[in-house]
Order: C-alpha cells, then structure tokens, then sequence
C-alpha cells in the first residue's frame, strides 16, 4: 500500500474517535435538541482535566515524599496503603477537616480571595495543554500565549494574601513571590516566543505537530537547547521550586505568604504549587519534547506492520500512546524537579534577580535573535 | 433567542456591572489597596469584554500587561511604601468632591451623547476571530510602524530614566553634610552566582 503523506496522514489520525459527537448522537437518539445535548456535554471535558490535575498532583506529592525519603536514605511513608500510595489522600483529608483560622486582625475578604486567585489561572491553563491530536478542552489560536497571560493573574493573588495576613513574613513573603514571578516571566516568555517562531503558530497543537515530522529528532530540544535550558529554570522559579523557593524561605520568612494560612485554604496554595508543576512539566515536554509523539513516528511503525493508521484500532492505540507519552515526559520532568530540590541549596534573593534580569534576560534574548537568523539562513530545519 | 445568544448577554451584563462597579469602587473607596485590587479586577473584566467581542488576543494582551505588569507593579508601590498614617483634613473636601463629581458627570452625558447620535453601521465588521494574531502584527509593522517604534523609544527612555532615579552612587558626596559617602554601603558589591566569596 502507498504510505500517505505525512502531513495529510497527520490530518487524519482522529476523525474516527470523536467522542463529543458519539455522546451527542446517543442524547439526540433520547429526544434532546442538539444545543441542550451540547451543554450537557461541556463539563465532561473540565471535569476530566480537573480530576487529571489533582491525580497528577497527588501522584507528585507521593513521588516527592518518597524521592525526597530516597535522597536522605530514609524509607518515607509506608504504612498507607502500598508503599505509601495513600499518604498524599491522607494529607488532603487532614488539610480539610483541619480548622480554618482568619487572624483577628487580618482582611478577611482579601485573605480568603488570595488563595483563590492564585488556584482558578492555574487550573484555567489546563485548556491548553494537549495529549494527543484531539484531546485537549480547546485548541484556541493563542494557545501558550494564554498560558504566559495567565499566569501573570499569579503574582496578584501572592501578594494579596501576604498583605491580608497582616504579618510582616507573610508580606515580605509576597513581595519576593511577585518580584521573583515579574522577572522570570520575561525570559520565559522570550523562550516561548523562540518556539512560536519555528513553528509559526500560538497553537500548542500545531507547536507539537511541527515537532513531530521525524520523531525524536526532530524534537524542538535539539533545535532550541539553550531555550529549553531558560524555560526550564525560568519554569522552576515561577514554580517557586528550591533552588528559587524564596517566598517561602522557612529559615528567613516562616512560610512565606502561606504562614498565616491553615485548612483549606492553605491546601489552595499547596494544590496550586503542585498542580503548577505538573502544568510547567507538561508545557516543557509540549514545547521542547515533542508533546504527544513517539520517539519512533507511528506512522513508520504502522506502515511496517502494514496497517493503515485510520483504522479504529491504531487509532485507539497510538491515541493511548500519545497519551502514555505527554504524561511520561512530563513526569520524568517533574523526578527532575523533585531530584532538584533535594539536592540543591538556596539562591539568595539578590543572586535570584542577578540570575534573571543579568543572565537568562540577554541570553533569551540573544537566543532570540539567533533563532530568527537560523530561521532565516535555513528555513527547511527552523520552520520557514 | 437561543442559548448562546442568551449566555452572551448574560455575560456581557455581567461583566459590564463588574466594570461599572468595579470602576466607582475604584474612585470611592477610602483603603488605596482595595482600589488597586478593583483596578486588577476591573481590567479583568474589560480583558472578558474583548473575549465576548471574539477578540482573544486583545484580550490576553489586556490580562498580560494590564493586571501582569501595570496592576502588580502599583500594588508593589502601594505596599512597599504602606505607611498606615491618617491623612490630615483638606478644606473644603465637600466641595471639591461635588465638584469633580460634577465634571464627571458632565462627561458621561457628553459620551452619552455621542452615542446616541452617531448613526452607528449595525452589524460591525465581520471579527476575524483567530486570525486576529497574524493581522495585529501585519498592521503593527506596515501602516503603524511609526507609532510602534515611538513607543519603544518612549519605553526605553523610561527605563534609562528609572535606572538613573533608582541607582544612588552617582554622587560621590552627601549633599547635606559634604561627607564622602561610603560607596561599599550604598550599592553592595556585586558577587558571583552562586559563588560565595571567601571570607578572608
């Protein structure tokens, strides 16, 4: 048989599997109009990446407990459940009960607004990322621009609760945490904008497709490994991973902005660091580690066994393939960044802005600049 | 009407009661730091307006330099210089708050107006929707280069000046006493990343 064009092979991996379209047919066939069978459907795919966001946050604090237990030759948890499976449920089920203190002098609106404002950008961002082809909640054109105006609501929220705290380690707390956020957002930004340019779209679907041609060499790492490096640090930092946990310095500032938090609202902030993680993890393996795609392309496999790859079979698997794939890259990030701050000592704050604005602000920037010349001399290998 | 015609408007008065709202609040409150988290939400609300006009990148633009970078960077002034002291008593507050009510109020009709009497062309032009990224920076760097590029001079000449105002050992005396001022106490010197510098 003709192996297909890539492109056009690419185009067609999904049209078999659209599960929006069989859920409205089957509300169709019960007598519902096809607008209410839409609406119906809407939070099926919110409720799906929200239950993915807390599962990946429960399985990274587990992973961060037991690597941490590692890398100080201790055991970590294991009495609940098997190795421990079940300690991240326990701490959520104990931040819940636990009681929720406002601090009598504190500014009871804005503390509880806090938390909030820093939870709802990041969750929000989940709309962008994709495991597969089709599977992401909205393919929206500005894609990982969303993202990086996003998470510039953050900062906002931080120093919100540090200043409703009414306590001078939790403001001091906020005030590192925006400083720190402002000046990491621009290089990250900056090495954004350096994919963006290769693959000449916002899209993070288009951004993995172009990614995707030859399978792992074709990867962005290879073609932007100093933006890789940039977004990687700059990632951490918006994080507030070790080696740029300032905020929360417990040995200078208590917590942080988090000190006068108890309860659920504390959870917020803690689900909000995690579930961040996860989401830097995952845009890392998006932008830089060919998102969804084999390191072998699909289409070669499938050719070689001589299956054609719009069959309803070799759709399902390399659908579960690609998914299996954005959440291994993303998870061996996160080891990474688990590994990293167990390992690693604490910037100080004036270390951490020379760090930014010095360094990863002019090396973006020329790594910019590179990019469009590359992109120019030869524009087969940088997207034309 | 059908449901997403009804979801629009329900947004669309929704959002524009938060402006609205949010706007007076800015004005009328008395806490400085509630008027600038309003601020945050207001431009929030204007950054919804633009995604209900099918304009998402605007709209992103709005949240990215408005409430990233403008919005944090009052809230930091506010509360870098939070001084809780009572303001002493103008003469005549009253006054001159009826009478900047008065001006305002005069410009509202005076908007007012204005719309009411422009024949406005209903419907608009067709939105473009997600080629609205492409067509921003076509239209930024050909007919609009000029005003673009002004920008960014104007930008830079703010930055050198905030460097200028911020860096404090240009002077090599203290202008009250005539003193030599200690330069190792003004500016830390600087050390390597990372790099502790032996004590010796």
């Amino acid at each position: 048989m003709q192996p297909l064009p890539l492109s056009i092979s690419l185009a067609l991996v999904n049209p078999g599997l659209d599960l929006e379209s069989g859920f409205n047919e089957a509300l169709k066939n019960l007598g519902l109009s096809a607008e209410i069978a839409h609406i119906l459907w809407l939070p099926f795919p919110m409720l799906l990446v929200l239950v993915a966001a807390i599962i990946g946050v429960l399985v990274t604090v587990w992973l961060e407990r037991k690597i941490s237990a590692a890398a100080q030759q201790r055991i970590g948890p294991e009495y609940a459940g098997a190795l421990g499976i079940l300690q991240p449920m326990a701490d959520g089920l104990k931040l819940l009960v636990k009681e929720d203190i406002i601090p009598a002098r504190a500014d009871g609106l804005l503390f509880t607004l806090g938390p909030v404002l820093v939870l709802v950008p990041v969750i929000l961002s989940w709309l962008i990322v994709p495991f597969g082809q089709n599977l992401l909640i909205s393919n929206v054109g500005i894609g990982i621009f969303l993202w990086i105006a996003l998470s510039s609501i953050q900062p906002i929220g931080l120093l919100m609760s540090g200043y409703a705290s009414n306590n001078k380690y939790s403001l001091l707390g906020g005030l590192r945490a925006a400083a720190q956020s402002i000046s990491y957002e621009i290089p990250l930004a900056l090495a954004v904008l350096a994919v963006v340019m290769m693959s000449n779209s916002l899209s993070t679907v288009d951004i993995v497709e172009q990614q995707n041609t030859a399978g792992l060499l074709s990867w962005n790492i290879w073609r932007q490994p100093v933006g890789f490096v940039i977004f990687w640090i700059c990632a951490l930092a918006e994080c507030e991973r070790l080696p740029f946990d300032l905020p929360e310095a417990e040995e200078e500032l208590v917590a942080g902005y988090q000190t006068e938090y108890a309860g659920m609202k504390f959870a917020l902030f803690y689900l909000g660091s995690y579930i961040n993680l996860v989401l830097s993890a995952l845009l890392v393996s998006v932008l830089y580690l060919g998102g969804w795609g084999f390191p072998i392309p699909v289409e070669f496999i499938a050719n070689l066994f001589g299956q054609s790859i719009n069959s309803p079979l070799i759709q399902i698997i390399t659908g579960s393939l690609g998914i299996i794939m954005t959440v291994f890259k993303a998870y061996l990030l996160v080891f990474i960044a688990i590994l990293l701050r167990w390992t690693t000592p604490r910037v100080r704050i004036d270390q951490l802005l020379d760090l930014g604005w010095k360094f990863l602000l002019p090396i973006s920037l020329v790594n910019l600049l590179f990019t469009a010349a590359l992109k120019l001399a030869f524009p087969i290998a940088f997207g034309g | 009407m059908n449901i997403s015609a009804t979801t629009e408007l329900i947004c669309f008065l929704a959002l524009g009661s938060i402006v609205i709202v949010g706007a007076l609040g800015i004005v009328l409150l008395e806490n400085i730091v509630y008027s600038a988290f309003l601020l945050g939400g207001v431009f929030l609300a204007v950054a919804g307006l633009y995604l209900l006009l099918n304009a998402s990148f605007v709209a992103a633009a709005q949240v990215l330099v408005y409430v990233g970078a403008v919005n944090v960077l009052i809230l930091f002034a506010i509360m870098l210089v939070n001084k809780r002291e009572t303001l002493s008593p103008i003469k005549g507050l009253k006054i001159r708050k009826i009478l900047s009510g008065g001006v305002c109020l005069g410009l509202l009709a005076l908007l007012i107006r204005v719309d009411i009497t422009t024949p406005w062309s209903l419907p608009g032009p067709l939105t473009i929707g997600e080629q609205a990224t492409e067509r921003i920076g076509e239209h930024l760097f050909t007919d609009y280069l000029l005003p673009f590029e002004l920008a960014s001079v104007l930008l830079l000449m703010a930055m050198i000046g905030a460097i200028v105002l911020a860096r404090r050992d240009v002077l090599s005396s203290d202008i009250g006493t005539g003193d030599k001022v200690d330069q190792g106490l003004i500016e830390k010197s600087s050390s390597k990343l990372l790099i502790e510098k032996p004590s010796s």
